[in-house]
């Protein structure tokens, strides 16, 4: 009775301690974090990149610890330039913690490596599969998804949507194969035919006649940036009159307003939009407009969620201190924009995936919530993972 | 595979091909006439796309922006070639590499400066959107169809500059001998900057016609600007018959290989792996086409026509 109480008293100092110590390393204790962001800025899929890195400045802005550095460097989208900048950050510029790469082929050339090297990887976008399962490292963290999710939501959806005979096509690259795995994965139909498209393809004129001629009763496709305005516009100037649905990368803000008119209508699948109802999201959509003067897009929320993963973590542990970094960062303890958020085993996330509708408010072509596709969803790889 | 796809697709290879033709025409003629190799000829595609998304959102006329494309592009390569390309000429291939090159980047971030870099929008006009009905049944998109025709269209006109007229004579004279035609009172430099504005013109003018069904944004240039190199060293460089050649034929090997090679592999393999091989093997076949061409006719198809 008398050892109970003891042991009682101690762990309440214990806990107060504790607790007064994550007051004291979120103040002046706070170690400085050299981040070194590594994403694309120039060329073909520049709109991305600039996007995750606006939505990452903004959070360290508005965070204003005054103990974070960032470097940021362009990847032009090439995977010898990205791994160039990756040895010129971890070997010269000696950053704690990368981040920012947007494709996937340019991840594997830099993540593996970099874990490798003890650097703590956060994956504000790509999440190819091969990092998820046998692949996953301690040190990797995905903050937006695994590459599957958002088409295994799409998939999910068409069966609601009660499509028996899809058209499927993506780019032969990992993040490609990943999508039509994804969407066959939750479609319980037929395929009409199935695509794969050169990366950075701009006339899809052939997929077309294909899909015409094909008896698809509806065309799911994963072709991200400028790839999913040229497929859009052509689609709606070829007269073929199927529904179509896709992941949110093709619908997002960001390419909304030059796709026009084709794009109304579409539903899509994404974890984030700037109508998901909390706190954190509100304040998160007016800050980015007030300081860019555009709405935020998919990957600026990714960008934000990111920064503030690692400020969360940074009030819990000294980066020096590397398994209680990790254990902070695994945790997740900060205010996601997109609602519920949660690492799975994998270092993935377990999040929402919401069914989107593209709509026009005023001169304005965005996204409208209109249902839920999947809960709490988490990858298949994760079972793969032995972390 | 039925009829109508087939003819479907030969349609597609030949409106990617006079496509292809109106870039590759421009850069053939620049490199024959004047023996530049002009990397930034996709800036010039890029710039011709970006005025007509602007002078379209200005106006609403269509035929407005294709003249401004027309316009910006010829006025942009003759200020280049005033500026900058007027010192290449005497020099190596590799620095002319390296000066045009550089003008792709200078390009690239001063329209992300102006433009930012998110796409601009550009569409179909009315009297050309959705498709119609050709004889045996095709549906085909009417705005493709005019691409075909303008093409064709813009590949007769150049002929007949070439052979009929007279800046066609010293174009010709121009790439036999510069300094006999220069001797001959030809005022060669004022003759460069025309053929370089005609170059820039048409790759703009094919930017416009692209970018109206394609995104219009930072880098469109480069990847057209790879297949109209491989259509000139196809098709001879220097000679516009072998441009065209060489256009349509990449347009029908790119559009053709991309459809039958995966149904080809289907046939035996399993459906996924056959789309992988098939695709993979699909882009690689115009460079294969090349390389055939090459190994028979070292200088390109009509290479010894210029």
């Amino acid at each position: 009775m008398k050892f109970k109480l003891i042991a009682a008293a101690a762990s309440a100092v214990a806990l107060g301690t504790a607790m007064l110590g994550t007051a004291a390393t979120a103040g002046a204790h706070m170690s400085d974090v050299k981040v070194g962001m590594i994403t694309t800025l120039s060329g073909g899929g520049a709109g991305l990149g600039i996007d995750v890195r606006d939505g990452f400045m903004l959070a360290v802005k508005m965070a204003d610890t005054g103990h974070i550095e960032v470097i940021i460097e362009d990847d032009q989208r090439k995977p010898d330039i990205a791994v160039q900048l990756a040895d010129k950050m971890i070997q010269s510029e000696k950053v704690d913690i990368m981040t920012g790469i947007i494709w996937s082929n340019l991840a594997m050339a830099v993540v593996p490596s970099a874990t490798a090297q003890g650097k703590i990887y956060l994956s504000p976008n790509a999440g190819p599969s091969a990092l998820a399962g046998k692949g996953c490292h301690e040190n990797y963290f995905n903050v937006a998804w695994q590459n599957d999710n958002l088409h295994e939501a799409a998939g999910a959806y068409a069966n609601s949507a009660g499509y028996k005979n899809s058209f499927i096509l993506a780019p032969n690259y990992p993040a490609g194969q990943d999508a039509l795995t994804g969407y066959k994965r939750q479609y319980a139909g037929e395929l009409a035919g199935e695509l794969f498209t050169q990366l950075g393809q701009k006339d899809y004129a052939a997929e077309l006649a294909q899909i015409r001629a094909s008896d698809a009763d509806s065309v799911f496709f994963f072709l991200p940036g400028g790839m999913g305005i040229s497929f859009l516009k052509q689609y709606a100037d070829s007269g073929i009159d199927l529904p179509v649905v896709g992941p949110a990368f093709s619908f997002d803000q960001g390419i909304l307003q030059a796709v026009g008119d084709a794009a109304l209508g579409v539903v899509n699948t994404s974890q984030w939009n700037k109508d998901i109802d909390n706190a954190a999201n509100k304040a998160f959509v007016e800050a980015f407009q007030a300081e860019y003067g555009r709405l935020p897009s998919l990957y600026a929320s990714q960008g934000y969620d990111t920064a503030n993963l690692l400020i969360s973590a940074m009030g819990k542990a000294d980066i020096h201190d590397a398994d209680a970094f990790r254990a902070a960062l695994k945790e997740a303890d900060f205010e996601s924009v997109r609602g519920d958020f949660a690492f799975g085993n994998n270092h993935h996330p377990i999040q929402d995936i919401y069914v989107r509708e593209v709509i026009k408010e005023g001169d304005v072509y965005t996204n409208k919530i209109i249902g839920v596709a999947l809960e709490d969803h988490q990858d298949v790889y994760a079972a793969d993972c032995k972390m | 595979m039925t009829f109508v796809l087939f003819a479907e697709q030969v349609l597609n290879g030949l409106q990617l091909g006079v496509m292809l033709f109106l870039m590759a025409s421009g850069l053939t003629l620049v490199f024959g006439v004047m023996g530049l190799i002009n990397l930034a000829h996709g800036s010039l595609y890029m710039i011709g796309a970006f005025a007509a998304a602007v002078v379209a959102a200005a106006t609403g006329s269509f035929l407005l922006a294709l003249a401004a494309s027309l316009a910006a592009a010829a006025a942009a390569g003759a200020i280049v070639e005033i500026l900058v390309i007027r010192r290449l000429y005497a020099r190596d291939h590799l620095d002319q590499v390296l000066a045009t090159f550089a003008l792709i980047l200078i390009f690239s971030e001063g329209t992300r400066w102006i433009f930012g870099s998110f796409p601009l929008y550009l569409n179909v006009p009315d009297y050309l959107a959705g498709p119609i009905t050709l004889p045996g049944g095709i549906q085909y998109p009417l705005y493709r169809l005019s691409l075909i025709a303008i093409g064709l269209t813009v590949a007769g006109m150049l002929y007949l500059m070439i052979a009929r007229t007279r800046l066609g004579i010293q174009i010709r004279a121009g790439e036999a001998d510069r300094e006999m035609i220069a001797a001959l009172g030809v005022d060669i430099s004022r003759l460069y900057t025309i053929v370089f504005a005609i170059g820039a013109a048409l790759a703009g003018l094919a930017g416009a016609l692209v970018g109206t069904i394609q995104s219009v944004q930072v880098g469109m240039g480069e990847p057209v600007l790879i297949l109209a190199f491989v259509v000139i060293v196809i098709g001879g460089i220097g000679s516009i018959k072998g441009a065209l050649v060489g256009a349509i034929l990449v347009g029908l090997t790119d559009t053709l290989g991309g459809v039958l090679l995966p149904r080809f592999f289907a046939t035996f393999m399993e459906n996924s792996s056959a789309t992988s091989a098939g695709s993979a093997l699909a882009s690689m076949l115009i460079y294969l086409l090349m390389a055939a061409v090459l190994f028979l006719r070292p200088k390109g198809l009509f290479g010894d026509a210029a």
